[in-house]
């Protein structure tokens, strides 16, 4: 109980006040440098707001013993705590956003040219590079699968799995995921540099793709849930929400639940997201060591993933008569559109006639099913 | 004079024009923006030469393959 005139200073400790800044640099990091806005605002504010002594926000209740952060496990009291609880420990807010994705996402660019799933599947290989060294440094498995997952650059999977393997790191690895997210025009130019030459850069690529079908585009979701589910059933929450929320959009019939699930539902969920996420990271939950290596791992899986989506385009060309600019690999991640417009923007420097947004959307998209199925397979292995 | 078309690249809308007609551009100049899936996109000069047409609004809705701008060079 806070006496009347009780205030927070006392309450002040030097984790808060690092944490106070952390939340203030987020802040900055999403207004001023426009850096992913939509969830750095949120999460810097509710870092702020958790921070303050006695706010109760994240209060939990573990064996009658009350703690003014969030335990996992506990029993949520403070508002936040039960906005956490029902939305992320019980899985409904990642899943859902993958239903507005989904409404959001057009598979166009894969059907017209299927080659690209191939390139969506070797970015993850860059998950696994981290995992093993995530093991390496002494993470348990569990652990080690959630942290190289943030390679994928997808956070609602990041958050879907940490939170049923790792529930402690639920809150660095959801802001790493979404940092990183928010850094692919930093991060992947170098690496991208690194392992293509001028040449291969300016590869021009005809920006027009066959057209797709509706008939087309109303299969491809039932088609893929079927057999992604199929064959990883684990990842059918999020496969199976994405693929029926792009059903919604594709089908002709349902337009408003597509805009709905598109539009209104999914910016709600990011509120409650964001300030969820935010309100984790207390003082006590997020500065310790482990999580310093957690963004320290989830930098180089990102890294990694950047550059084995490269390296599977270089070796396809081996093969293919008519050559991909393998740029187009890096765009495997799941950060869409980001990683794509990188793809463009760097393809047109290097050669000012190519225009490789629409091809570098293919292996974009599909590295959003890519991790998602990743995170299946951890789930079945592991959960 | 050899001339170079420049088409549209993807479907799109023209948010600003850069250049006009008689313009001197550099290769890799940008002639105008482009706003397709939700983003700006320059659709730069691929060649260095004289704008001899450009004929485009601001807020034009143009097809992939539309004849955005004739260069010589």
């Amino acid at each position: 109980m806070l006496d009347i005139f009780q205030t927070g200073f006392a309450g002040l400790t030097p984790g808060s006040v690092v944490m106070l800044v952390i939340g203030g640099a987020l802040l900055y990091l999403g207004i001023a440098k426009k850096m992913e806005p939509l969830l750095l605002v949120p999460i810097g504010f509710a870092v702020i707001l958790v921070n303050l002594p006695f706010g109760g926000l994240m209060e939990t209740v573990v064996d009658g013993q009350v703690y003014d952060y969030y335990v996992i496990g506990g029993q949520p009291v403070g508002v936040l705590a039960k906005v956490f609880t029902f939305g992320l420990t019980w899985e409904l807010i990642p899943v859902f956003i993958f239903l507005g994705l989904g409404a959001m996402t057009d598979f166009g660019p894969i059907i017209a040219n299927p080659k690209t799933l191939l390139l969506g599947a070797g970015a993850q290989f860059g998950v696994f590079l981290a995992l093993f060294l995530a093991l390496l440094l002494g993470f348990s498995i569990n652990e080690a699968a959630s942290i190289g997952i943030i390679g994928g650059a997808d956070g609602p999977t990041s958050i879907f799995l940490s939170n049923r393997l790792a529930p402690t790191f639920i809150g660095t690895i959801a802001v790493a995921a979404y940092t990183y997210m928010a850094l692919v025009p930093i991060i992947q130019p170098p690496v991208i540099k690194l392992l293509t030459t001028k040449k291969e850069r300016a590869i021009y690529m005809k920006p027009q793709l066959r057209p797709v079908s509706r008939t087309e585009k109303i299969v491809f979701p039932v088609m893929a849930a079927v057999i992604i589910i199929l064959l990883v059933p684990l990842s059918a929450p999020l496969i199976g929400l994405f693929m029926l929320g792009n059903l919604l959009k594709e089908s002709g019939v349902t337009e408003r639940l597509a805009e709905s699930a598109g539009g209104a539902l999914i910016n709600v969920l990011t509120i409650l997201l964001g300030l969820s996420v935010g309100a984790f990271m207390s003082a006590q939950n997020f500065l310790r060591l482990d999580s310093l290596m957690v963004f320290g791992l989830g930098i180089l899986a990102f890294a990694a993933s950047t550059a084995f989506g490269i390296l599977l385009a270089k070796l396809m060309n081996v093969f293919l008569k008519e050559k991909i600019n393998p740029m187009i690999g890096a765009a495997g991640v799941s950060a869409v559109p980001m990683a794509a417009r990188v793809v463009q923007k760097m393809g047109q420097q290097a050669n000012p006639r190519n225009f490789l947004l629409m091809q570098a959307m293919g292996p974009n998209i599909a590295g959003v099913i890519g991790t998602a199925t990743v995170a299946g397979i951890f789930l079945g292995a592991l959960g | 004079m050899p001339q170079e078309r420049v088409e549209c690249p993807i479907p799109g809308k023209i948010i600003s024009v850069s250049v006009s007609q008689g313009s001197v551009v550099k290769e890799g100049d940008e002639l105008c923006l482009l706003e397709s899936m939700k983003m700006e996109n320059p659709i730069l000069a691929p060649v260095g030469g004289t704008v001899t047409r450009i004929d485009l609004a601001r807020g034009q809705a143009v097809e992939a393959g539309y004849l955005l701008a004739i260069i010589e060079y």
